[in-house]
């Protein structure tokens, strides 16, 4: 499956499109982590655990749109945009979302 | 009184240690930046690049969440009451959004450009009021397409 955020495939046509297609994860902090980050909150500076948590809600959210892509019959997804929102304290939405094509 | 300490010792701890790691940081930051100079990340859907050499193409992101000391926190805090710029959170919205831009250029290892760059912001935890415990920190993300060029 290509995966890009321009409007096309570099070096191949799209001949079919299949409309949007989007994935999604809700994601809450784990409580260690957050205990982590409360401390860290005083010093400033990155917050690994949540980078990594929302790395890899991240990738979820982008596998759940591949396989729908999948489904459908694509096989690239253009277009991709990252969305964030935090839905409920402690807890933020990955959304992805894309256009499903074929390409040759 | 006890409040008192507690509060003057943690701006103490957050001003030494918060102070510290960005320079370090910045530091980092510079010397990756030069590092990566080589690798040019756009903001346009084309970088020059004739699309009949492109190889292949794929989707690269990074992604840093960063949060601000807590002397930092207690200077916006102040400056909330006179208007102006913050430049304490400027600093530090700056290191998460360079260091991202790092991180996407790291996931895109022998590519000859990203193009199509976006850069998103959001702030995640509590709702950062001051004064509570809630932990208020930022994400950034940069996304983009990583192009490959055809073996010549």
């Amino acid at each position: 499956m290509i995966v890009t955020n321009i409007d096309h495939v570099p070096g191949q046509n799209i001949v079919e499109h299949f409309g949007l297609v989007s994935g999604s994860t809700i994601r809450a902090k784990h409580i260690g982590k957050d205990i982590m980050a409360g401390l860290k909150n005083l010093v400033g500076g990155e917050l690994k655990g949540y980078t990594q948590l929302l790395q890899e809600s991240r990738d979820q959210a982008l596998e759940r749109m591949i396989a729908q892509a999948r489904q459908l019959g694509a096989n690239a997804v253009i277009n991709v945009r990252f969305s964030t929102s935090s839905v409920a304290q402690g807890a933020a939405e990955l959304y992805v979302y894309g256009t499903a094509v074929k390409v040759q | 009184m006890t409040n008192l300490i507690i509060f003057l010792s943690l701006m103490v701890l957050g001003y030494l240690a918060g102070s510290w790691a960005e320079r370090r940081h910045y530091r980092s930051i510079a010397q990756r930046e030069a590092q990566w100079i080589h690798l040019p990340a756009v903001t346009l859907p084309q970088a020059g690049i004739a699309p009949g050499t492109v190889d292949h193409a794929h989707l690269v992101s990074g992604s840093a969440v960063i949060s601000i000391d807590y002397f930092k926190r207690f200077l916006a805090g102040l400056r909330n009451l006179f208007g102006g710029t913050v430049r304490s959170y400027e600093t530090l919205i700056d290191r998460a959004r360079r260091e991202a831009v790092l991180r996407m250029k790291a996931d895109a290892v022998g590519a000859a450009a990203i193009v199509n760059v976006r850069i998103e912001t959001s702030t995640i935890g509590g709702h950062g009021k001051r004064g509570n415990k809630s932990t208020t920190c930022l994400e950034a993300v940069a996304y983009g397409t990583a192009l490959y060029l055809k073996d010549r």
